[in-house]
């Protein structure tokens, strides 16, 4: 029990990261900032499919549905009941992909390996066409349209009328929001991975029947697992819909779930902050390849490519091995 | 009664496509355990190339003759030839890793060749609707069906027989099938594993090619065709039973008939029915109608 409180180390670093997030709006132009909200969004996706991935052993091939669901629950929120606060959004996305991630749960958990993945890929691939499908409801290919909430209750509005400013308001009301429940989301899963719950999941990774024979759960355990995991990813989903203005299938698709999975590979699946790091960067990576060139996908591949190929620890597990002393900050 | 034959003929062309496609997809996972998600692509890779070389030919002179169909397989052939360079330089290195390796760096792949293509052929779609119509239609009842569809059937259901003959009569598919059921065993008794793994995986990419081949003078060949028939052909393999060819066979006659009366009743959920008889089958019996467990 006594590793739920982090060392001191770690939360001196942390409080660091954090204070230079805090600080950035004031430095960097505005659209970097909002470039770097999309980041820690994607970061607590990542964090929510690194839960299953990272700790429990199952690779989700699915965990679009879940981000997509996130996203949806807002849009409907906006379309049906016409409320603009961003609580109720977040309400409605954990709402959302905590109902899909619990009846998907169910079906999935009790396979592993290649079928846990083909199954969540088929699952989410339902909700995908049914948003593609069903346009009178979703919009189709067209998406669904967002607007810029009101945060706090309403307390913190965009100005409107002459001085509509749009950026401003995303890139720094918006964005200390997010970090907010970033840092918020990155401690409550620092706890939930180094919970008695959390070290049971990693026995059922490393050695499911000998967790089974010691009388772990299994099925339960990872069923709760898959339950935040796709509420996290869920919340990422609802907090994007805002900054992106507008939802589509696309965010429903498998190739985004590969995505998702990417970057977690990207910043190393095998520890903590890796899925973090990995989010912010592969964001930076893919904003530039789209803004750069028209094979943007290529860029992307062969990153991946050569990632699996050569460095298979990922960023931040590859920069553990280079500088082994950094290992106590960063593992687990 | 037209109607219902009609139907059942689209069905079957449905169905031929799927084939070729998740066969190859079964072939390589029964054999060498990979799940290829890049294997879309290389459908997709066979009717761009099959688009293009038939193009340039009717590009140089205006008849569009008989001898046009026999370059059909050119882009089978390619993608079997892709699928041979790929396996050795990209897939081998990984297994004897985790197989969460193994499907990342074929997503990676389905990165790549989705811009390859882009970057040869140009964003626009490739047609070659010529070898379509020059076939021209022929009468069923009242209503009229074209030529080519039938070609498409023909050709799927050849395709079918010729793999089966293939795995089960020849040398070659008994080596196939004695590395699919144990790779060590296999290799302690002298077959050289490595020139089977790069075989099956061609040929694997070869069907694939063909699949993409015999689509594109009906639907030409456009940017991400490859990642929708990928889907398509993982709901067919999961039907009928990873590693499985005649689980591939009957599961896309039962795709094809799906789709059919899904295009004709429920348009709005024909995906999501194919989607959730995957999920249903595999719940029910995970390694599908025709999988070893």
């Amino acid at each position: 029990m006594s590793d739920i409180v982090a060392p001191r180390r770690v939360v001196a670093w942390s409080a660091a990261v954090l204070i230079a997030l805090a600080l950035l709006p004031f430095i960097v132009p505005a659209y970097q900032t909002v470039l770097l909200s999309y980041g820690l969004i994607f970061a607590i996706a990542a964090l929510g499919f690194n839960l299953l991935l990272g700790y429990t052993g199952l690779l989700s091939f699915g965990h679009s549905a879940y981000f997509g669901v996130g996203a949806y629950a807002v849009a409907f929120v906006v379309k049906y009941a016409r409320i603009d606060s961003m609580e109720v959004f977040l309400l409605a996305g954990i709402a959302g992909s905590a109902l899909v991630a619990a009846l998907f749960g169910v079906l999935c958990v009790r396979y592993t390996r290649i079928f846990f993945g083909i199954l969540t890929m088929a699952l989410s691939q339902v909700l995908w066409s049914l948003a593609f499908k069903f346009f009178w409801v979703t919009g189709g290919s067209d998406g669904l349209r967002v607007p810029t909430p009101t945060l706090l209750g309403g307390l913190v509005r965009m100005p409107t009328g002459a001085s509509e400013d749009k950026l401003g308001f995303l890139s720094h009301h918006y964005y200390y929001y997010v970090l907010a429940l970033f840092a918020l989301a990155v401690a409550l899963m620092w706890v939930i991975v180094h919970s008695p719950f959390g070290k049971a999941l990693q026995a059922i990774r490393d050695n499911e029947t000998r967790a089974e024979f010691v009388g772990v759960q299994v099925w339960h355990y990872r069923w709760v697992a898959f339950l935040i995991s796709g509420i996290y990813t869920g919340l990422a989903g609802a907090l994007w819909v805002p900054l992106n203005g507008l939802t589509t299938p696309d965010i429903l698709h498998w190739t985004f779930s590969g995505k998702i999975v990417f970057f977690t590979v990207l910043g190393g699946f095998q520890t903590f902050f890796g899925p973090i790091v990995g989010a912010v960067i592969f964001n930076y990576l893919e904003t530039y390849a789209v803004g750069n060139t028209v094979y943007w996908q290529m860029v992307l591949g062969v990153v991946l490519v050569v990632l699996v190929l050569a460095l298979p620890a990922g960023i931040v597990g590859t920069a553990l091995r280079l500088w082994p002393r950094s290992r106590k900050v960063a593992v687990s | 009664m037209d109607i219902l034959l009609i139907h059942l003929l689209n069905a079957l062309l449905y169905a031929s496509v799927l084939f070729l496609i998740a066969g190859g997809l079964s072939l390589i996972y029964g054999v060498m355990r990979i799940v290829n998600l890049a294997h879309g692509n290389l459908y997709a890779f066979g009717a761009y190339v099959t688009a293009w070389a038939i193009g340039r030919i009717i590009g140089a002179g205006p008849e569009a003759s008989i001898a046009l169909y026999a370059l059909l397989p050119v882009g089978a052939l390619a993608a079997g030839a892709l699928g041979a360079v790929i396996e050795p330089t990209l897939l081998r290195p990984l297994y004897n890793r985790a197989e969460e390796y193994q499907l990342l760096i074929t997503f990676g792949l389905l990165l790549i060749l989705e811009d390859l293509m882009r970057l040869l052929w140009g964003p626009y779609p490739l047609s070659v609707s010529a070898l379509y119509e020059a076939l021209g239609s022929l009468h069923i009842g009242e209503s009229i069906y074209p030529t080519y569809n039938l070609l498409v059937i023909v050709i799927g259901g050849v395709a079918a027989a010729g793999i089966w003959a293939f795995v089960y009569r020849t040398q070659f598919g008994v080596v196939l099938r004695a590395t699919s059921q144990n790779m060590r065993m296999a290799s302690a008794l002298g077959v050289n594993v490595n020139r089977v793994y790069v075989e099956a995986f061609s040929l694997g990419c070869f069907m694939a090619g063909l699949g993409g081949a015999v689509v594109v003078p009906q639907q030409g060949a456009v940017l991400g065709m490859g990642v929708d028939a990928l889907i398509l052909a993982f709901v067919v393999v999961v039907i009928g039973g990873l590693g499985s060819l005649e689980g591939a066979l009957v599961g896309a006659l039962l795709v094809g008939i799906v789709r059919e009366l899904g295009i004709t009743f429920f348009p709005e959920i024909e995906l999501a029915v194919l989607y959730l008889m995957a999920a249903i089958v595999l719940l029910i019996r995970p390694a599908g109608l025709f999988g070893r467990a």
